[in-house]
């Protein structure tokens, strides 16, 4: 239980997706103007990488690594299809997002047309694909993966609602012209990001 | 004609992917530490943008509402998979330096936004001269920034020596903050700064 709770606390914290390796920044910068989309984006986030990094690696461990075929039939032993890995993740991510899309469209319209363009792009939201390609590298299992999977999307909801918070406040705050908006967005994620690099090297 | 051109030339200022729309950032943030990673870069997504945006805008009329993002990713993603084996024939030493993330450009937005918002809606012709203009938009805040981080960060401009380093008996003591990532959004931010005084019709409220 312990492992799968430091497991948990490093994707949220010492490896933020968003600030320390930069994953996932499009929609970060874009979709953090008020806390409120922002909480959606970052549930959307959370559950699509939750239910995404456990199902390739399903996928990886069943299909593609050298020898997972051997279910099959034993003269697959040798069939090594890791090259697909980046297609077939890219496949499950995107069918996720479809099903989520037609979901929140059903059921909270409001908030379906608050994320936009967005809600579809979460499919090349790099965070998610991301998290795949570390599971994969890391060579987690099932329950790891899940555990690492929600982790790391909280991490992102947490990168993203802080950024939001810090925008709401820019309001009050007299930015010259030419930064107002976007430019100052990109010198707060750089000053936020330095301030995440405190993080970095914590071993739990 | 002049459709055409306002197509073409608009993603460079006035509508920058990175400055304006807000898409491909992942990539302008890892690969930017080297002016050569930049360019090669810059071409990767040039590439695969103009074919994308080429081929989503083809099968347009073909693709049913509920399934367009599997379909655009396919086609993405067997862009990238040719690009990367062109690079690993031609260009091997910089593909290894770049390896994951040509990979990582079937997840750059900027190729997803543009099928999403442009080739969906628009005929061959003019999607393909989106994909240039938009591709060109992104090389050029790449490169601006690469140009920067590598002369500053490590007095190196294509892996050539330009500001002699104090380290080798030079003058120069380089910057470390511009080779780690910060830096590389306090660039862009300064550039989006740069344009917007330049045009200041794109200034934001509040």
């Amino acid at each position: 239980m312990e492992h799968y709770l430091s497991l948990a606390a490093k994707a949220i914290f010492v490896e933020n997706m968003a600030l320390a390796f930069f994953l996932g920044m499009c929609s970060f910068l874009a979709v953090s103007k008020k806390v409120d989309t922002a909480i959606g984006l970052g549930f959307a986030v959370v559950f699509v990488s939750g239910i995404c990094t456990p199902l390739n690696n399903l996928v990886y461990n069943l299909f593609l690594k050298e020898g997972a075929l051997v279910w099959l039939s034993p003269e697959y032993a040798t069939v090594d299809l890791s090259f697909l890995s980046f297609l077939s993740f890219i496949g499950t991510i995107a069918a996720t997002v479809q099903v989520v899309e037609m979901a929140i469209d059903k059921f909270a319209p409001a908030l379906y047309s608050a994320l936009g363009v967005f809600l579809p792009l979460i499919a090349v939201n790099c965070a998610i694909l991301g998290g795949s390609l570390f599971m994969k590298e890391r060579d987690y299992n099932l329950a790891e993966s899940a555990v690492f999977g929600v982790g790391s999307g909280i991490g992102f909801m947490l990168a993203i609602v802080a950024l939001a918070a810090l925008r709401e406040k820019m309001h009050y705050s007299n930015v010259p012209a030419g930064l107002r908006g976007l430019g100052m967005t990109f010198m707060l994620t750089g000053l936020m990001a330095i301030g995440f690099m405190a993080f970095a090297g914590i071993q739990l | 004609m002049s459709k055409t051109k306002e197509v073409l030339l608009d993603p460079l200022f006035e509508n920058n992917p990175i400055g304006l729309q807000v898409l491909g950032i992942c990539s302008a943030l890892a690969v930017t530490t080297k002016l050569e990673t930049a360019v090669v870069m810059s071409a990767a997504v040039f590439a695969v943008l103009v074919l994308s945006n080429l081929s989503v805008s083809l099968l347009r009329n073909y693709i049913p509402p509920s399934i367009r993002i599997i379909i655009q990713l396919t086609i993405i993603a067997s862009l990238v998979i040719v690009t990367d084996q062109v690079l690993k024939a031609f260009l091997f030493e910089t593909s290894k330096q770049l390896s994951v993330f040509v990979g990582l450009i079937i997840t750059n937005c900027i190729i997803m936004g543009r099928a999403e918002a442009f080739a969906m809606q628009n005929g061959p012709w003019r999607s393909m001269v989106d994909g240039v203009g938009n591709a060109a938009g992104y090389s050029l805040v790449l490169i601006f920034v690469g140009f920067f981080r590598e002369l500053f960060g490590s007095g190196k401009l294509f892996g050539i020596e330009v500001l002699p380093l104090a380290s080798e008996g030079g003058w120069y003591q380089p910057n470390g903050l511009l080779v780690l990532s910060p830096a590389a959004f306090f660039l862009i931010g300064g550039f989006i700064w740069m344009v917007r005084t330049w045009k200041p019709d794109q200034v934001e409220e509040g």
